[in-house]
């Protein structure tokens, strides 16, 4: 694939093996282990590209995923592997974060990509035509354009599919035979692409929209699924989303939400509680709403109240300013979903100290 | 045959004595398959006279018990002091124990074998002598040996002291001493390698350690090394060169050590004693897994089972083993997926540098590759198989258990003798020995041990009164003997008999129940955590029917509780937020219910009204404050006694209205409020909640007139109108009164009958007659004479109150009827019999 914006200097985004170009030649410089075909590095070398490190000549290694090391290991281990890799998880887990340095350690080339929609055709994971070529010569290899995952199978390089579970199921379906064959039929010529070794797929997939399509049990036992969690702590969630709302904060010109890092801590505590079915404590168990409320959509809330204090409040994060986005955030199913947020706010909510005001504020919206 | 090892073979005996016959060390690490399956192989191999296993020598005799055919491990040996169950000390064996390994082996080629650690007699006495210790005593097997190390962290007194194994992992580069242990030993043992070697490494690397840290703070262990080196002379001189000893890795080169006999006999002169006693007693994989109570520090006992099971190949035995329970759980796993895990964990177990795949991979394999990254398929492996469910079983010839002699004794100085026959108890829980006598039974039952069946009193119904009929049939026996697993004493039993039913229980209800059971048996310790599981139940279950229904007996549970003076406390609290729940789940949960389902739900609704009434007097509730006393209860309007009787509250007065939202009571008349007002609400529970509004007074005369006015007008269909009627007025003698007191809706309800078309009559019918059937003769009487009288009365009887004397009554006096009283009442009044003087007198005092 040619890049129309060719010197990485001028990418808004540049690529992860652009971006982190001088780890991964020290790492490759300093990785003595044993590499599958095809790879650039080492398994041990490329967890340690993801979770950080420091190499014995001194070089640095940033950490680009935070999260438990098993997960990154598990990762590494199954690309090593012949399975496909499944990355699941809610929106805001860093799946497609991951599956880019993944791919970029392992292959160099993480723009082997296939972006998953309601509608992907199947040309997008098989190949299609030049149909110029088609009409003028007939059909022959320079007539076909080759897929992503057709480019990786015919250099044995890491694919990439967003949101497989978007993608209709016929189309999804053609990766079976890629997967379990490890070949690519091409019936219009009588030829087909085999694929090289060290040829893998990395798919991501939102496991918590319902309504999407779901992998038929023939492709999904073609993948091992790797679930990344949400931020383990309360620290590290206040964290994201303090310096997310920080970022949406400035290029919306509002004010920052520094002042407001006690209403920040207590959406994510809500968010976490409700989302974890039990109070921080731990004490006391909790229904949990038919939403996400991950943290990106915390994030959102905190921004909404912001916004609302910036333009017809006086400036500073109240409980008022949140109260509305938590109840449209957590309230997607108006029965069940109001039952479980009445209870959290009679049974948690309202005996907790320091917290009445936000009670109030709370049962004004919900009434 | 040559039974005399080559001496290259021998490296086991490291280091050697000058001269004198030279023992086998066999240092293990309990509970490792790894040790368990070299420890067979070198008895194999080196066939050795006598055997000496670490334990208490007392058990002896209880030794050839361990190849009988009803024994079935996972066993333990449980020493106590006679006469006080409650100090008692366990030594458990897993199929996969090296030292069950060795004592089976012995037993079964009778080869002579003994137990040589410190007797429990000295080990039970000594744990008393340090009570602080007490606790970790318990659980002593394999003190400061591999294995424990996990147990540390919750002692504080124990923190201090090495970890043998931790030390040596941590020189290796581990942070986990168990997967060091398991890399280095368990998972290389068996190998190639001869045996001895291993042992003699692991003799050699403890040796390192304890030349670095002594004895590594562990207090006892200088007594029990004595003892065993004491032991170990003895079966040297007895049986010569070769005899094993089977014992923990640490104490290899205590046993080895120069010291003399006259030193450890020293050593050992005047240590406290107590008699004690032995038994084996089955034992469960669960226990034996270092959370919970006497546990042996090991996380996977079902793991390590396998490990020791299998011929050959662990991981891909173990692999199908979790693909059978998944798919006999419905979870489509299929044989490539096994292929797939096994590779997934061997190439793990390579990138993380092992030697081989130990649980930690498998899990991750068959977390990544059988159940789609979820943690919920993977947590039924850790159940089933990771721990594992086995059940230990002992033979009937072993002793019997510490909870027969406690019940025994228990029996003797509650003076309730065990008879066959039946006989009736009379319990009075005011007096001390009647309230022990009620606790013990009701334990007993909690351990289902049927000997008392609790029988509905004849004397009379106060709560301080039981009644139970007792009768000893012969297999309550065996059924004590089951419940041995449980604990020693029968308190300790039934608290974790009551601690495990909680956690198994899947309906709400069972663990209220368990809640006002563990109450009436008096175990405080199972009933915080009965709570703690109640709690999280009744957050979790969705059916508001369930919560309602689960609601009485906690209330009931609280109010018993403050009358055994129990703390209650935390019940009140769990039956409030019980009750709040049900407040909020209500209302959706009566919209467009079926008439079956409406008729339970209005069952609920009374039976929450009750609750909440007595909850909210019994709860210390902050909010309750002065005026607390003044209110009176709720009795759920059936068994009331007429409006008339209560304490005016008027209507619409919460007057505690906070932020907060007010005190329970008002909160639940708030939720009435939200049922009587509810156009989707269905009929009897409509009418019910403002049944239960007007008998609490929150809900006036006129209003409650009002409500029924626009039930009963012409544009409501005549079902649901008679639905209503049913909820308002039905159930009992209470309804029938209402309308014998409050003409008003008595003329309301008679002129909606005489509207009813006649087409629509046959269909009221059946519900009419089912609310007025239930009314009592007299009641109906009185109503059917009021009807008679005709709808006149009723127009202006409120008004007209004062000239008309009582509403309903017409106006003025009949004389005749009258008269017929008249020298009665003058009579009560002490007037005499003068009837005519005081003729204007009582004309006034009965207008």
């Amino acid at each position: 694939m040619t890049t129309t914006a060719t010197t990485a200097g001028e990418a808004l985004r540049p690529h992860a093996e652009e971006a982190f170009a001088e780890e991964l030649k020290a790492l490759a410089a300093a990785d003595d282990r044993p590499r599958p075909a095809s790879w650039r590095l080492s398994p041990w070398a490329v967890a340690t590209y993801l979770l950080g490190g420091a190499l014995p000549d001194g070089t640095v290694i940033t950490p680009k995923y935070v999260g438990p090391r098993r997960i990154v290991e598990v990762a590494v281990t199954t690309l090593a592997t012949d399975r496909a890799l499944l990355l699941l998880g809610v929106p805001g887990t860093a799946k497609t974060w991951v599956s880019e340095h993944l791919a970029a350690a392992v292959s160099g080339d993480s723009t082997l990509l296939v972006q998953g929609t309601a509608g992907t055709p199947e040309e997008a994971i098989r190949y299609g035509w030049n149909y110029a070529q088609l009409l003028a010569h007939g059909p022959s290899r320079d007539a076909l354009v080759p897929s992503p995952v057709m480019r990786a199978m015919a250099e044995g390089m890491t694919a990439r599919v967003e949101e497989l579970t978007r993608i209709p199921a016929d189309v999804q379906d053609t990766l079976i035979t890629v997967l379990s064959e490890k070949t690519l039929p091409i019936p219009e010529l009588g030829q087909e692409v085999q694929a090289v070794r060290g040829f893998n797929l990395i798919a991501t997939a939102n496991d918590r929209d319902r309504g999407v399509n779901e992998l038929s049990s023939a492709l999904r036992r073609r993948f091992n699924t790797v679930v990344l969690p949400l931020p383990a702590t309360p620290e590290a969630e206040v964290g994201i989303v303090g310096q997310r709302v920080d970022q949406l904060g400035r290029s919306l010109d509002l004010p920052s939400g520094a002042d407001g890092a006690a209403e920040i801590r207590r959406v994510v505590t809500v968010f976490r509680e409700l989302r974890g079915g039990v109070t921080c404590d731990g004490r006391t168990k909790l229904k949990s709403p038919s939403g996400t409320l991950s943290t990106a959509e915390a994030i959102s809330v905190v921004t909404n109240g912001l916004a609302l204090a910036a333009h017809f409040g006086d400036g500073v994060l109240r409980p008022s300013d949140v109260a509305a986005g938590i109840l449209g955030a957590v309230v997607r199913d108006p029965v069940a979903d109001r039952v479980v947020w009445q209870e959290y706010l009679e049974t948690v909510v309202r005996e907790r100290e320091g917290w009445k005001d936000f009670y109030r504020a709370c049962r004004e919206v919900s009434a | 045959m040559n039974a005399r090892p080559a001496p290259e073979t021998a490296a086991a005996r490291q280091p050697r004595r000058a001269g004198g016959p030279q023992p086998l060390l066999l240092g293990v690490r309990h509970h490792g398959p790894g040790s368990a399956r070299s420890v067979r192989i070198a008895l194999d191999h080196h066939r050795p006279p006598a055997v000496l296993v670490e334990g208490p020598p007392e058990a002896d005799g209880l030794l050839p018990l361990a190849v009988e055919e009803d024994m079935r491990p996972p066993v333990a040996l449980l020493a106590h002091v006679a006469g006080d169950p409650a100090r008692a000390a366990f030594w458990p064996f897993a199929e996969f124990s090296p030292e069950w390994v060795a004592i089976r082996w012995a037993v079964e080629r009778k080869v002579p074998v003994r137990f040589i650690d410190l007797p429990a007699a000295n080990s039970l006495a000594l744990q008393d002598e340090c009570g602080a210790e007490r606790e970790e005593r318990r659980c002593r097997h394999g003190d400061g040996e591999p294995g424990e190390a996990e147990q540390e962290g919750q002692q504080p007194s124990a923190a201090l002291r090495l970890d043998p194994v931790g030390a040596l992992a941590e020189a290796a580069g581990y942070d986990d001493p168990e997967r060091w242990w398991e890399d280095a030993v368990e998972h290389r043992a068996g190998g190639p390698a001869e045996p001895g070697e291993t042992f003699a490494a692991i003799g050699e690397a403890m040796a390192e350690l304890r030349a670095v840290h002594g004895d590594g703070g562990h207090d006892h262990d200088p007594l029990r090394e004595a003892h065993m080196r004491l032991k170990l002379r003895a079966a040297l001189k007895e049986f010569g060169d070769g005899v094993a000893v089977v014992c923990g890795a640490w104490h290899v080169p205590a046993l080895t050590a120069p010291t003399t006999a006259t030193a450890d006999r020293q050593l050992l002169k005047g240590l406290p004693k107590a008699r004690a006693e032995l038994t084996w007693v089955p034992w469960t994989h669960r226990r034996l897994a270092r959370h919970s109570g006497y546990g042996a520090g090991i996380h996977s006992p079902g793991w390590y089972g396998h490990l020791y099971n299998a011929p050959d190949r662990p991981v891909e035995r173990w692999m199908t083993k979790v693909a059978g329970l998944l798919r006999a759980e419905d979870h489509p796993v299929s044989s490539a997926h096994v292929i797939e895990a096994v590779r997934l964990a061997g190439t793990l177990a390579a990138m993380r540098g092992r030697p081989l795949a130990g649980l930690v991979e498998a899990t991750d394999a068959v977390r990544a590759v059988m159940c789609e990254g979820s943690d919920v398929p993977l947590a039924l492996v850790h159940e089933r198989l990771v721990v594992g469910d086995a059940l230990g079983d002992v033979p009937d010839s072993a002793p019997a258990v510490p909870l027969q002699r406690d019940l025994t004794r228990l029996q003797r100085s509650l003076r309730l003798k065990p008879a066959a026959e039946a006989r009736d108890v009379e319990l009075d829980l005011r007096k001390d020995t009647d309230a022990a006598r009620s606790r013990l039974l009701h334990r007993l039952r909690l351990l289902r041990i049927g000997w008392g069946r609790q029988t509905r009193s004849r004397v009379g119904t106060g709560t301080f009164r039981e009644t139970w009929r007792l009768g000893w049939e012969p297999e309550l026996s065996v059924r004590v003997a089951e419940a041995g697993v449980w604990g020693t004493t029968v308190a300790s039993a039934a608290t974790a008999k009551a601690e495990s039913d909680a956690m198994a229980a899947r309906r709400l209800p069972d663990v209220t129940g368990l809640a006002e059971d563990c109450l009436l048996a008096g175990l405080p310790d199972a009933l915080s955590l009965v709570m703690r599981v109640l709690a999280d139940r009744a957050a979790l279950d969705t059916d508001v029917g369930h919560l309602a229904e689960a609601l009485p007996a906690l209330v009931r549970s609280a109010r018993y509780g403050d009358v055994r003076g129990s703390d209650a406390g935390a019940l009140a609290e769990v039956a409030t937020a019980v009750a709040e729940r049900v407040f909020v789940g209500l209302p959706p949960a009566v919209v467009g219910l079926d008439a079956d389902g409406a008729a339970g739900m209005r069952r609920h609704l009374d039976a929450v009204h009750t609750a909440v009434g007595l909850l909210d007097r019994s709860a210390a509730h902050p909010h309750s404050g002065p005026d607390g006393q003044g209110r009176s209860g709720g009795s759920g309007g059936t068994e009331g006694s007429g409006p008339a009787a209560r304490e005016p509250v008027g209507p619409g007065t919460p007057a505690r209205t906070g932020a907060d939202g007010g005190g329970l009571r008002d909160r639940w008349a708030r939720v009435l409020h939200t049922l009587v007002a509810g156009e989707q609400v269905p009929g009897p529970i409509r009418g019910r909640a403002a049944r239960l509004l007007l008998d609490d007074e929150r809900l006036d005369h006129d209003a409650a007139a009002r409500l029924m006015g626009l039930v009963l007008s012409p544009g409501t269909p005549p079902d649901r109108a008679a639905a209503w009627i049913e909820g308002f007025v039905g159930g009992g003698a209470g309804g029938g009164m209402l309308l014998v007191h409050d003409t008003r809706l008595l003329a309301l309800l008679d002129a909606w009958l005489t509207a009813v078309p006649a087409d629509a009559f046959t269909d009221v019918l059946p519900l009419l007659r089912r609310t007025f059937s239930a009314y009592e003769a007299g009641v109906r009487r009185t109503l059917g004479e009021l009807v008679r009288r005709g709808p006149t009365a009723g127009g202006r009887a409120h008004t007209a109150a004062t000239a008309a004397g009582a509403p309903g009554y017409g106006p003025g006096l009949d004389a005749e009827r009258a008269s017929a009283v008249r020298p009665t009442v003058h009579r009560l009044l002490g007037l005499g019999t003068d009837l005519d003087k005081d003729d204007h007198r009582m004309a006034g005092a009965v207008g």
